[in-house]
């Protein structure tokens, strides 16, 4: 367990990272990432080797490269932390992200609550303009020019989903797109757009700074490296943790001091709500994956009026785009308050999960449904 | 073929190449690129849809169009899934039917309405996805009562948003095909709407009352005003001589109504339908059409003439004016071109103006009673009529612009079978009409029939000696935009006696090229008038046609539901060969050979075309609007 001072990215030496992508060539970085299996730290897990590969091979002149900063799934907050500590290196990461794949142009977008640090953001770029790190010909190498700009969300939770936060960067009201086509051929403006989050990109300059196998040697098999989580709910020391994927729930409560929970939500309000009996599982792509958020449910906390407080806010967040999510959320809540048969309520969570047309839609139902199956009399307790 | 979304193509794969798909097991090659629904229809599956609209880019919202792609833990929805390469899909399953049950019944849950009153009572697509899977309303319940009270105070579309699923047809199409995007998403979540501009009147927007939204939605949230009570009350009045026009594009549609096949022309039928249903005159649109290509033909050459011979400074290319939606749209968008349009009133309007004065004249009628309607494609002709421009007689010109699904109701509530009736003729005055009016309800056909006069006047020779059977075909097909080159011949003839008072000679035209543009669905013109902001190829043009509708009037927004580009390629036939009709039975194919129109100018407007008495009656002006706003500018 690591906090503050001692996170992996905390003291890496700034400009290791490019350094050592720029030895290694364009094709080089992109194997040492896989070597290293590091996988997108914004919850989906997708390999980074992989889509930046896809978006080098994918034709056309002017990429992109942008960052989801837009953290703002319930309960998460270890973006905030690294964007506070080492905006440098999440720069770094965007400018290798762009050496590896052959892009010119880069957008930082930031969540709309994170304003207040848009000043520092944007004298970090000032810096690394002046010192060559961005413009034209960047460490001397002719012809990699890149840049960067800061986009300033709105305040839609959709927006975190990344062809909607296209969308919103295009100017147009934040929904999802449908995929394919992928944003890694046509994204931003149809340019092939490689999207990542910003832990993602910190952790491809520490593994390539690092190394391969130094990465590997943290983490499960399929969760290699490192992971910050941001603990909160019913637990006497909230905050940022760092861990090696593929530890306990047990463990997690234990650090920050939430022993006596009855259940812990892995991965946020789209995620897996873990009663006491599961604490012994782990957290990573193998057993129950997270973008980074965990909340703890104490002792005396209600589940069924947990689920309602989720419900409430995807009820809200949801787009409006899509039946399934439009609706559907607003009728589990409904459904919910009104004491509606749990198997029906269950049955449309189920459905949900496969026909809703972007990532939260399919997965606004999870908590709910998992709260459901392991609490279920709590359920049929429930007032009318 | 549906629209897909823009995949690049990878390279080396190989374009126009045909990729397979395996549905329920059946093996069917599509294009790269075609959608899962294309590979299912093309295997004979037929996979529900609602939020898909062949005229538009695929949505992929209402997920009931939701299959299995092997490999995939999630269900896709096919219609908006573009293949690009070899695919296994099934497209019955139990978590398919239990998916697609549930988006219906979600739908349903926010869908208040009593279908029994509904305009769309039995062609309602949700109505129909409901019985096909046996929805049940009492899972999510259905609303109680109305959220919001229904809109109809504007002169064309009534909105009941409290029928609106969300499927944004209306808003796609009004941005992707009409480049006017007065409706669109708003809000979040459960609160979201489809909403105009600020949450205003759809009828105080920069809504161009061109209808195509009512064509494309599933349900009764849009529908057209209906006048028709109005129109029975004249019909039922014994003092009111109730007269109506009837163009040339419902003829060639209102037959689907009434269940024959698209592309099926009643005119002549209609004709006697109409007198049934207690009409006290039916005349030809067309005739007015005949008389706007003179008046409009006319106002080019003066403008060429102006502006070749005499150098002076001339609004052009000079642009129709005959299509209301067009007009409102340039109003809004594109006001610093007024001077551009045509200042000849629509064929309904001219109509209207005519009825009137002469004819209520000729028939020792007064005026006020009689009632003017007429039968169009079209709900911005309701719009039209109602612009206090249009009171050249003292009166409201046209008092109602019926579509041709109003008429249709109206037929079936007087009893008539359409299809049984027997042919009838167009009553006179107005009743001979040219082959050139017929076709002003397809794109292009505006453009044909100028051309066919102007080519006459200029060469005095027939049309057919360079275009066989009159058949201009250059101006015609469908694609969006069209600019189109016509070379005039060295050899001139002398100008026709109705001109002569305007031009000496044609001697400024030998030789000269022709050119013009044809451009449909405003958001075609919206291409077409940035090029010409830019000094691009079309600001070159002498004369432009614009239509608002995809396909022209034939594709108009009162015209019946459904609507598909198949389908208005029927109808598009039905009307070029009523036009081919008019030759083998000897009618006039060309304006200036209607007799009804020489005779109008030898007995009443006797100053000529763009004469005196024609400016009072047949041209109008413009008003700039607001590109927000339905008002004038500020």
């Amino acid at each position: 367990m690591k906090t503050a001072n001692e996170y992996t990215f905390t003291n890496l030496k700034a400009g290791a990272g490019l350094d050592a992508a720029l030895k290694a060539g364009r094709t080089g970085v992109i194997s040492e990432l896989r070597e290293a299996g590091l996988r997108g730290r914004g919850g989906a897990g997708f390999p980074t080797a992989t889509k930046w590969n896809l978006a080098a091979a994918a034709s056309g002149e002017d990429k992109y490269v942008v960052c989801n900063a837009d953290e703002g799934e319930p309960g998460t907050f270890k973006d905030r932390e690294i964007l506070t500590l080492r905006p440098d290196l999440v720069f770094e990461g965007m400018t290798v992200a762009a050496y590896a794949c052959g892009a010119s142009r880069g957008v930082l977008y930031l969540r709309g609550e994170y304003a207040f640090m848009r000043p520092a953001l944007e004298a970090e770029l000032e810096k690394r303009r002046s010192s060559g790190l961005l413009g034209a010909d960047i460490k001397g190498v002719k012809g990699f020019d890149f840049d960067i700009r800061i986009m300033l969300g709105s305040g839609a939770y959709v927006c975190g989903e990344e062809t909607a936060l296209l969308e919103s960067i295009e100017g147009r009201r934040g929904e999802p797109r449908n995929r394919p086509p992928f944003p890694v051929s046509s994204g931003l403006d149809g340019a092939p757009t490689v999207v990542n989050n910003v832990e993602t990109l910190v952790l491809a300059c520490a593994a390539l700074a690092n190394g391969a196998a130094w990465f590997k040697g943290m983490g499960t098999e399929k969760s290699p490296g490192p992971k910050l989580f941001s603990v909160s709910g019913d637990v006497k020391r909230p905050g940022v943790y760092e861990f090696p994927f593929g530890v306990t729930i047990k463990e997690v409560l234990k650090a920050a001091g939430g022993e006596g929970a009855r259940a812990a939500i892995v991965g946020g309000a789209s995620g897996y709500c873990a009663p006491a009996p599961e604490f012994g599982r782990r957290i990573c792509y193998e057993d129950i994956p997270t973008g980074g958020s965990f909340l703890a449910l104490g002792p005396e906390r209600s589940i069924p009026a947990a689920a309602e407080n989720l419900l409430e806010f995807f009820a809200e967040e949801s787009c409006g785009q899509c039946v399934p999510c439009r609706l559907g959320c607003a009728a589990l809540l409904k459904g919910l308050r009104s004491g509606a048969p749990l198997a029906e309520l269950v049955a449309l969570g189920e459905s949900m999960q496969v026909s809703a047309k972007c990532g939260l839609g399919q997965s606004a139902p999870n908590v709910f449904l998992s709260m459901a199956r392991h609490f279920r009399k709590e359920f049929d307790r429930r007032k009318n | 073929m549906t629209k897909t979304p823009d995949v690049k193509e990878k390279k080396g794969a190989t374009v126009g190449a045909e990729v397979s798909v395996t549905v329920d097991g059946m093996v069917v090659k599509v294009p790269f690129n075609a959608t899962l629904l294309d590979a299912a229809i093309k295997a004979g599956i037929r996979v529900p849809t609602l939020c898909h609209h062949e005229d538009l880019r695929p949505a992929g919202l209402c997920r009931v169009c939701v299959v299995e792609v092997e490999g995939q833990r999630a269900l896709q929805a096919a219609c908006a899934y573009p293949v690009t390469q070899p695919l296994v899909i099934r497209t019955r399953s139990p978590r398919i039917r239990k998916a697609r049950k549930h988006a219906i019944e979600l739908m349903l849950s926010e869908h208040y309405g009593d279908c029994c009153t509904c305009a769309r009572n039995d062609s309602c697509e949700l109505q129909a996805l409901a019985k096909e899977y046996g929805a049940d309303a009492s899972v999510f319940g259905r609303p109680a009562a109305p959220r919001l009270a229904v809109e109809n105070a504007g002169p064309s579309v009534v909105r009941d948003m409290n029928k609106c699923v969300l499927c944004r047809r209306c808003a796609r199409t009004c941005e992707e095909l009409q480049g006017v995007a007065a409706v669109g998403a708003a809000h979040r979540g459960e609160k979201t709407s489809i909403s105009a501009c600020m949450d205003a009147p759809l009828s105080e927007t920069a809504c161009i009352n061109c209808g195509q939204c009512i064509n494309r939605c599933p349900t009764g949230a849009l529908s057209e005003k209906d006048d028709t009570a109005a129109v029975w009350k004249a019909i039922d009045d014994p003092t009111k001589h109730v007269v109506i026009q009837t163009a040339p594009a419902p003829r060639a549609a209102i037959g689907e109504e009434f269940g024959l096949p698209p592309g099926t022309p009643v005119t002549w039928k209609l004709n006697s339908a109409l007198r049934a249903a207690g009409f006290d005159r039916v005349f030809d649109t067309n005739f007015t059409a005949d008389l706007t290509i003179i008046e409009e033909g006319t106002e080019l050459i003066k403008r060429l003439y102006s502006a070749l011979v005499l150098k002076k400074d001339e609004a052009l290319p000079q642009f129709t004016s005959c299509s209301p939606g067009w007009v409102k749209y340039l109003e809004h968008f594109y006001p610093e071109f007024i001077p551009n349009l045509s200042s000849a009133k629509s064929p309904q309007q001219m109509f209207g103006a005519l009825i009137k004065t002469w004819y209520a004249e000729l028939h020792k009628l007064k005026a006020e009673d009689i009632v003017a309607v007429a039968l169009m494609p079209c709900t911005a002709k309701k719009f039209e009529c109602s612009r206090p421009e249009m009171r050249s007689s003292g009166l409201k010109d046209v008092d109602y612009g019926l579509t041709t699904r109003e008429c249709a109701r109206l037929l079936r509530q007087a009893g008539v079978e359409l299809p049984a009736m027997p042919d009838g003729e167009f009553d006179d005055p107005f009743g001979t009409a040219s082959g050139s009016g017929v076709i002003f309800g397809a794109t292009g056909g505006v453009m044909e029939a100028a051309l066919r006069s102007v080519l006459e006047f200029i060469t005095g020779e027939k049309v057919e000696n360079f275009y066989a059977h009159a058949d201009v075909v250059p101006v015609r097909g469908f694609e969006g935009c069209r600019y189109i080159e016509l070379k005039i011949p060295e050899k001139t003839g002398p100008v026709p006696e109705l001109i002569s008072h305007l031009i000496p000679d044609w001697a400024w035209l030998k030789g000269q090229t022709l050119k013009i543009g044809v451009a449909h669905g405003t958001a075609n013109a919206r291409k077409v008038m940035e090029d010409i902001k830019k000094g691009g190829k079309f600001s070159q043009c002498h004369f432009i046609e614009f239509m608002a509708c995809p396909g022209g009037c034939l594709g108009g927004g009162g015209q019946p539901i459904p609507t598909t580009p198949a389908i208005r390629k029927k109808r598009a036939e039905a009307i070029y060969a009523e036009d081919a009709a008019y030759g083998e039975q000897g009618r006039p194919r060309k304006s200036h050979e209607n007799p009804a129109v020489l005779r109008l100018y030898r007995e009443y407007l006797t100053d000529g075309p763009c004469g005196k008495s024609s400016h009072l009656l047949l041209h109008t002006h413009y008003t700039p609007r607001g590109k927000t706003s339905s008002g004038k500018r500020g």
